[in-house]
């Protein structure tokens, strides 16, 4: 009798690559907007293989941040830049073609050596605090320099964008 | 069947596999970078399983500061695209090849 949060963890890992593969190619349309909405639905679905790993914290940042801003981000440049004429051009086939032989490669290679390693896994304890509260403890302590440098990198990437997107660059 | 460490991984190789293959095999630019956001979340989902399976909590850590970064990168990216796409009226790399011989 299988638990259910093993049905679970297949029907999201499913979900995840069937969206991950509608995103990349979609047989039914080239629009980067559908795209676009796809990836959103692979990362809602990878926010519930997190949820599985104990990995809360990260499911709820996975969504407001992946799913909630960087995606707006997107669907906003897509629509301001109109990209009409893209649609009607289609799939490069040698490309469609030998992309999937090289990725079907990859895929295998990757595949066979984590089938032939069999990675330990010694069974996932429980920790003594809640995952969140451990987490954000290993955050502001041991991890609280890189953490301060990660809020410039943010103040340069906004600076830049800002920068590069202006009309007369002097 | 239980999954364990390794249904983990596998589900992240191929979501990687996934990636690269929107990278290689699409002309848009917008449709690549969507390829290169897949890569960095199978990337997350290894980190994820691995911190879940050893008990260190570091995995995670790092799987925050990925997630910033990206954030940061789709911005600067982003820029780039709408800063060509003003010069060029283009987002597709056929149009892009003055460096060409």
């Amino acid at each position: 009798m299988p638990q259910f949060t093993d049905l679970l963890f297949y029907a999201l890992a499913g979900l995840t690559l069937l969206f991950g593969f509608l995103t990349v190619l979609n047989p039914l349309s080239r629009n980067p907007v559908t795209s676009a909405m796809f990836l959103v639905l692979t990362i809602m679905s990878m926010a519930g293989l997190f949820v599985l790993l104990h990995a809360f914290f990260l499911a709820a940042v996975q969504v407001l941040v992946y799913a909630g801003a960087v995606m707006v981000v997107f669907l906003f440049v897509i629509m301001l830049l109109d990209l009409k004429e893209d649609e009607r051009r289609h799939f490069n086939k040698i490309a469609v073609g030998l992309g999937g032989l090289s990725a079907l490669a990859i895929a295998g290679t990757l595949v066979a050596s984590i089938v032939k390693t069999v990675p330990v896994a010694t069974g996932a304890g429980r920790l003594a605090e809640g995952e969140t509260k451990a987490l954000g403890r290993l955050l502001f302590e041991s991890h609280l320099l890189p953490f301060e440098i990660l809020s410039v990198l943010l103040l340069v990437a906004t600076v830049g964008a800002i920068l590069i997107t202006k009309k007369d660059l002097r | 069947m239980t999954p364990g460490l390794h249904h983990y991984l596998i589900v992240s190789a191929l979501l990687f596999s996934l990636g690269l293959l929107g990278v290689v095999a699409r002309r848009n630019l917008f449709v690549i970078f969507m390829g290169l956001e897949l890569m960095l979340n199978a990337a997350n989902l290894a980190l994820v399983a691995f911190s879940r399976y050893h008990n260190n909590l570091n995995g995670q850590v790092m799987v925050f500061f990925i997630i910033t970064v990206a954030a940061a990168e789709v911005a600067v990216g982003l820029a780039l695209l709408v800063a060509l796409y003003r010069k060029r009226q283009t987002a597709h790399v056929e149009d892009l090849t003055s460096l060409k011989l």
